[in-house]
């Protein structure tokens, strides 16, 4: 069984390429990778797992943290609280987990599994179930999959731990249910979400997406360093596209449904001067137009960087004039299926439009 | 409305006499290590020219980089007693855990962290241990320090519990200088928290500099009221600066940009100023500088500062200059400048040589840069108007043509034309816009906080009034308040309308 030992550095490439697959939302990885460095000064170590080294009658747990990512800029994720959420399911399932997993590994929620495994000394599974930051439960690749979505436990850090969804009909019932509790927690709370075998997690789980997230934030702190152009640097090592470069004019935001939605606007400069580029977004990035024209749209990852530093720019954050570089990074095959562009294509987020993939050619 | 600015910058402290709107006076004396002693020179310089003959001086508006440079340079900072109310939640990342690791030596007092704190909606997130305060006190006490930061969870908008903590420590330590991060505004608790151990971290400093500001003005025989500029380009009064000197970290460069405003009359137009060694670019929007987005470092320490968006580089009246290959800066002479450069009898060549050589400036002798000739000054000043140029489209927020206020003593490296730009305004004083800047500075209120189940429109009315009254609580005239930010954002994953609302306010000194 191949497993590698994580080193520090590996970690902090990992907060930035997360945040950069977060495609606008799940949160600065900052906070959950501050914690990762104290839990590293204190001895602890992670270690990363192959999908393909599960037996397919393993458990593995799923970690993520619910909620409004202002509320942790005050609470500040706890990792022990994190570990909770996973025992409290072993306890409810009376099953032993192999190895855990993140459910999305954009944004903070990259990070966070770590936080748990460092703590129960269990290896991290490199796989999630979005291969970005997705806003709803029902936007994973096990959802796609029509894997059970049941049972999930919510914890919070005062010692609630009374919170176990047992059984619930649908995906969307799931994120109804636990993002009340959540809610009444104080709007954030450690989960786990429902426990997956290894057979599942071979068949539907997204591989090598925390490897994937590393190499991209190691491209970026290495150019960075160098003085080099860290977007080139990302489309260096990805399959990715080049979409726009320019400047914020405008960013509108308004709160529906306990989502972010909004548009943000932009004015093109060096190849782009004269064209003007908006973007939708759903905590997300979902749909991208050129001049009216859609160019991108969900579930192809839309990425928005600053063009200097080459680090995500989130739809929370963006503001008037900052310098932004737009690309574009291929998704799972998963969610180009039918039933994957249900769940997560232009219409899941209210828009009449086909698919068009950015990489047809 | 008679007032003196003055600017205690690296090399110079400049002061200048603001009357009726003009400038009535300007001088320059060399910053003396303790500060005082230029201030006192330049307040000496500035009466000796006759302007301040018989005459009422309204303020003394201060700008300074002392406190900055204090923790850039880990001098005078005092030891400090971190006390959070947030238990359970945040016990992984305790006080002073992002800070770096030398800093973080010389300021953590010890930690001390207890139930307490609220939620995003006011209700409580844990009852304030009180018994569990008064004993953290008793052992800072013990432990013999005098400087205290508090923090607890959401406390910009339910300041509660930091403030009984606040009045339980000091029953037990009544000495002690003591900051409340809610006084510091700002959601995000460990930047938020950060700003208040510094704060705390340079009370002493500010007790003893600012005293010494009023001495000095004292000394100089002016009877006015001292104000301090701070890093949004507004002022407090010294008792205020004195409370949370943080505020006034870097005041500098805002204090050239709303010279620059002020004597070139534009409110919304690109500045650059050129300094020895190096040049800022911002924009002016309203008046005032652009300020950075979220998170600013100080020191090596994530806060939430307000700070102007500023770019620097290398460049300014002493940089190093090389012909072949041809560089322009980054190194510099610096103050240094008289004794090095070519023209002044030393051996460096830099911009000022060049500028002397082609006639522009009536500085040292043009006989010793008489071997530069035109062609090679000219590919001098063109580069130094290439990384002029570069640097401010890099921070121009339109795509269209903008104006260009040159400010600064290197400013002559400005053309009078540059792509992108609309035109290059150069103004009279504008070497001392900085001490403009300070002796126009206004008075600010900001809130930031967030508004539940309130129709957009009353959120920020509600905003609004909380930003009125901290702006005259902080010495403002309420007849010339006015607004010059707001920002509202709906709040994901929030039931309800939570909106989180930023307004900032600026009005006028109030008068006596």
């Amino acid at each position: 069984m191949t497993r590698r030992d994580l080193g520090l550095d590996d970690i902090e490439s990992l907060a930035v390429g997360a945040w950069i697959l977060g495609t606008g939302g799940g949160g600065n990885p900052y906070l959950p990778l501050l914690n990762m460095r104290a839990l590293y000064r204190e001895g602890c170590r992670v270690q990363l797992m192959d999908p393909s080294d599960l037996a397919d009658g393993d458990w593995v747990g799923t970690v993520a943290n619910m909620g409004a990512p202002l509320v942790g800029q005050e609470r500040l994720t706890d990792s022990l609280t994190l570990a909770r959420a996973v025992t409290v399911m072993e306890k409810h399932i009376g099953r032993r987990f192999v190895a855990l997993m993140g459910m999305e590994i954009g944004g903070a929620n990259g990070v966070r599994p770590f936080m748990a495994a460092a703590h129960l000394k269990l290896p991290v599974v490199d796989a999630d179930t979005m291969g970005r930051a997705y806003p709803e439960l029902q936007m994973t690749s096990v959802a796609v999959g029509g894997l059970a979505p049941y049972p999930l436990t919510g914890v919070d850090v005062r010692g609630f731990e009374s919170i176990i969804v047992h059984k619930v009909p649908t995906w969307k019932w799931a994120e109804r249910v636990l993002r009340k509790v959540c809610v009444e927690y104080g709007s954030v709370a450690a989960t786990s979400q429902p426990p997956r075998t290894g057979a599942e997690v071979k068949q539907w789980c997204i591989h090598g997406t925390v490897t994937k997230a590393m190499a991209i934030g190691h491209a970026v702190r290495d150019a960075q360093r160098r003085h080099e152009d860290p977007v080139a640097a990302i489309l260096g090592i990805e399959h990715g596209k080049l979409l726009y470069k320019g400047k914020v004019v405008d960013v509108e935001r308004r709160a529906t449904e306990g989502f972010l939605r909004g548009i943000a606007r932009f004015d093109g400069l060096d190849d782009w001067r004269g064209s003007e580029l908006t973007i939708n977004f759903q905590n997300e990035w979902i749909i991208a137009r050129r001049d009216g024209e859609p160019i991108a749209m969900s579930p192809d990852l839309i990425c928005v960087l600053d063009s200097v530093s080459g680090e995500a720019v989130g739809s929370e954050t963006i503001r008037y004039g900052q310098r932004v570089t737009v690309i574009a990074l291929p998704p799972s095959s998963i969610f180009l299926s039918s039933r994957g562009l249900e769940h997560v294509g232009p219409r899941a987020f209210g828009y009449d439009i086909e698919f068009r993939s950015v990489f047809a050619t | 409305m008679r007032r003196i600015g003055i600017d205690v910058g690296g090399t110079n402290t400049d002061a200048v006499l603001i009357e009726d709107g003009k400038v009535a006076g300007a001088v320059k004396a060399p910053t003396s290590e303790d500060v005082t002693a230029g201030i006192l020179d330049s307040l000496k310089a500035l009466g000796a020219s006759g302007v301040l003959v018989g005459k009422r001086i309204d303020g003394v508006m201060i700008g300074t980089t002392h406190f900055i440079n204090a923790v850039v340079q880990r001098r005078h900072l005092t030891r400090v007693a971190a006390l959070r109310l947030a238990m359970p939640a945040s016990a992984s990342l305790p006080p002073f855990c992002d800070w770096p690791e030398d800093l973080a030596e010389l300021v953590r007092g010890g930690v001390w962290m207890v139930e307490g704190g609220h939620e995003y909606d006011g209700r409580l997130f844990m009852p304030l241990d009180e018994a569990a305060v008064a004993k953290a006190a008793q052992e800072m006490k013990a432990a013999g320090l005098k400087a205290v930061g508090i923090s607890a969870i959401f406390s910009p908008l339910d300041p509660t519990h930091e403030r009984r903590a606040a009045e339980l420590v000091a029953a037990v330590m009544p000495d002690a200088t003591i900051t409340c991060s809610s006084d510091l505004g700002r959601i995000g608790l460990l930047e938020r928290e950060n700003a208040g151990l510094l704060n705390a971290a340079l009370a002493d400093l500010a007790r003893d500099t600012i005293a010494a500001f009023e001495s000095a003005i004292r000394e100089s025989g002016i009877a006015a009221p001292l104000f301090i500029t701070q890093n949004d380009g507004t002022v407090v009064e010294a008792s205020q600066a004195r409370r949370l000197p943080v505020y006034s970290f870097a005041s500098g460069a805002t204090n050239s940009m709303r010279g620059a405003a002020y004597l070139s009359g534009l409110s919304d137009a690109m500045v650059i100023d050129v300094g020895g060694t190096t040049t800022d670019v911002g924009q002016l929007k309203n008046g005032f500088p652009r300020e950075a987005n979220s998170v600013v470092k100080v020191g090596g320490v994530r806060t939430l500062f307000r700070m102007p968006d500023l770019l620097s580089i290398g460049l300014g009246g002493g940089s190093h200059v090389s012909l072949d290959p041809l560089k322009v800066g980054p190194l510099s002479v610096g103050y240094r400048l008289l004794k090095q450069g070519i023209a002044f009898g030393g051996r460096q060549l830099t911009t000022t040589d060049v500028a002397v050589a082609m006639g522009i400036l009536p500085l040292g002798d043009r006989g010793k840069v008489a071997h530069l000739d035109k062609a090679t000054c000219a590919r001098v000043f063109d580069e130094a108007a290439r990384m002029a140029e570069e640097a401010i489209d890099r921070m121009k927020t339109e795509a269209g043509d903008v104006p260009l206020i040159a400010v600064g003593g290197g400013a002559f490296l400005i053309p009078e034309k540059l792509p992108g730009v609309s035109k290059v305004i150069h103004v009279e004083h504008g070497d001392c816009a900085n001490a403009v800047g300070a002796a126009i500075a206004q008075v600010s209120g900001e809130c930031d906080q967030i508004f539940k189940d309130l129709p957009r429109r009353d959120a920020i009315a509600a905003a609004q009034g909380i930003a009125n009254d901290r702006a005259v609580a902080a010495g403002a005239d309420r007849k010339t308040l006015s607004t010059i930010e707001s920002e509202d954002m709906p709040l994901a994953y929030l039931p309800g309308n939570s909106v989180r609302v930023r307004v900032r306010v600026v009005g006028d000194v109030a008068a006596g």
